[in-house]
């Protein structure tokens, strides 16, 4: 019996080995190839920076970051407003008509091809007749941003006691007051991480941004997405790191926020 | 009272329900709807490179429309070799590789969820914590990993496993590992969710009456988990079927997804029609998927 136990636990220690190898060793050799000095990708020339000094002296790719994060950030905050709504109506307003429809087009852009997605939504922007830019890839994002936000907040607002908020009701608060009050610090983590992942996705969307934007709008993955195209340089590895770092201080971040407030 | 009366729901109430709802009409709904009218309009150079059929003057304007309905982007979807050999590659090369990533990520997912307590949400993290990281960044490494003169190749000919190079970049072999990869999180977690809600006493109780750890697992372990398996396959699978940035960088000529196809069609050859057309038979292809992944979500949402 012993022994049975001891090789399960090997064989799981060893599962979990190669699994997190698996994930996380491409990712690993990009940050390690980032600092090569070596023009060629795969031969080690030595410890440098300079790629990190050419990158930021590429003018093009520094303005499509900020571009990218503009987007971001202001598609992060609509999905968030949005989505937020859209979990309260789920969790707390009952079986109200057409709520299988209101759910279904919650959950089916989350597995829905991007090319299916981007494509009907430039069909709308050209029909409506409003000119591709930023503002079409902030509602795009927004858009499925917003189903990220609704899903996260709603699990958190499942484990919320409505009795909490009608105890407000009763001492006289009103509907708003009362959830401003008393839902919303709750919640508040999962508004965090849904804005942050709302976020986080747009940064990264290439397919649906490279349908719904227009010229002067070239998002950062869009320039990646073609020097990657056009070969492999010491210059992605380097941006590639930098994305990686921003990702995991942003993690980090969420993971502190969220052991804090949770209970 | 009546402000607490959800039958009688407040203009606020009534706001909270109406912008999500009608956002997801205007942004979701409504552009499928506009992909269906497209696919069955006639193609034209310009823009929108494509003859309206829907713009509305009146009702015998419309019937007139009516009748400009055209096949002809459908018609040409079949007569072209390509679109066809094009969904058959997408399913097999998606289903193959949410085969395995299902047979990576249920070992992966078990352990973590027989792991202790204390560990288990710090494993589950660092699980889907690349899912958080650039998409476009964990294909290119993959590049980096697979090309002839790569990290792969160059390791096992130092080591001197092999010769010569192994050709695996721009191979259909190549798409399913960067799908495997990619989508592994979306497997994880699902699967996840299933093992760690299943009661321990079944199992202990049934390794008590005898059973073997394989008998263990294939009796109670994986029919248990079932619900996890069923919504991780179909959240790997039908997004995967429409994926176009790893055939596109990973894939050699030989491969053909409909999401690259489709992507073609749009910007190359800015045939409007025909990648409408393109799009509506891959969304018939993934309404039977679509509906049961639906089902399940509305079930999970159900039982809370």
């Amino acid at each position: 019996m012993k022994a049975r136990l001891t090789s399960t636990k090997a064989m799981q220690g060893s599962v979990l080995a190669l699994g997190f190898a698996f994930l996380y060793l491409p990712i690993v050799l990009v940050i390690l190839y980032s600092f090569n000095a070596s023009r060629l990708v795969t031969v080690w020339g030595g410890f440098s920076t300079r790629w990190y000094g050419e990158l930021f002296a590429n003018d093009q790719l520094m303005q499509s970051a900020l571009i990218s994060l503009e987007v971001a950030l202001a598609a992060g905050i609509l999905a968030t407003l949005i989505g937020t709504c859209a979990a309260v109506a789920l969790v707390r307003f009952g079986r109200f008509r057409g709520r299988t429809l209101f759910a279904s087009m919650i959950y089916a852009p989350l597995v829905m091809p991007e090319v299916i997605i981007g494509l009907a939504l430039l069909l709308l922007f050209v029909s409506l007749g409003l000119e591709r830019g930023l503002v079409t890839v902030v509602v795009a994002h927004a858009t499925l941003g917003l189903c990220y936000v609704a899903i996260i907040v709603r699990a958190r607002l499942i484990d919320c006691d409505p009795a909490l908020e009608e105890a407000a009701l009763d001492l006289g608060a009103t509907r708003f007051r009362a959830f401003m009050l008393i839902t919303l610090p709750l919640i508040a983590p999962a508004i965090a991480g849904g804005f942050l992942l709302a976020a986080t996705l747009s940064l990264d969307d290439l397919v649906i941004a490279s349908f719904t934007t227009g010229p002067g709008a070239t998002t950062l993955p869009m320039r990646i997405y073609s020097a990657v195209r056009l070969g492999v340089t010491p210059q992605i590895n380097a941006m590639s790191t930098l994305l990686l770092a921003a990702v995991a201080c942003g993690l980090g971040l969420a993971a502190l926020a969220l052991r804090r407030r949770a209970p | 009272m009546s402000a607490r009366d959800p039958k009688f729901p407040g203009l606020g109430q009534r706001l909270v329900l109406a912008m999500p709802f009608l956002w997801l009409v205007l942004f979701f709904l409504l552009p499928f709807a506009l992909v269906a009218k497209v696919s069955l309009s006639q193609s034209v150079l310009g823009q929108p490179p494509y003859q309206p059929v829907f713009d509305w003057h009146g009702l015998s304007d419309f019937l007139g429309k009516l009748r400009q309905f055209s096949a002809d982007a459908y018609v040409g979807l079949t007569q072209d070799p390509i679109y066809l050999q094009s969904y058959v590659d997408s399913v097999l090369i998606a289903g193959i590789a949410t085969i395995i990533t299902l047979l990576i990520a249920y070992p992966f997912a078990l352990a973590i969820a027989r792991a202790p307590r204390r560990w288990r949400i710090v494993l589950l993290l660092f699980a889907i914590a690349p899912f958080w990281t650039s998409f476009l960044i964990r294909i290119y490494a993959w590049i980096l990993l697979l090309k002839d003169e790569g990290l792969i190749n160059n390791a096992l000919i130092v080591l001197h496993i092999i010769r010569e190079p192994l050709h695996i970049f721009a191979t259909n072999g190549a798409v399913v590992i960067g799908i495997v990869y990619s989508y592994l999180p979306f497997m994880i977690l699902p699967l996840y969710a299933a093992l760690d809600r299943q009661d321990k006493a079944l199992a202990e109780a049934a390794a008590d009456l005898g059973a073997t750890p394989w008998g263990v697992f294939k009796r109670i372990t994986l029919p248990l988990s079932m619900p996890g398996v069923i919504a991780g396959v179909l959240m790997v699978f039908i997004p995967a079927v429409g994926e176009f940035v790893i055939p596109d960088l990973l894939g050699g000529s030989e491969t053909l997804m409909i999401g690259s196809t489709m992507w073609n069609e749009f910007f190359a050859n800015r045939d409007w029609p025909t990648a409408s057309a393109a799009a509506i038979v891959l969304l018939v292809l993934l309404v039977g998927p679509l509906a049961l992944y639906e089902h399940w979500q509305m079930r999970s949402e159900a039982r809370g």
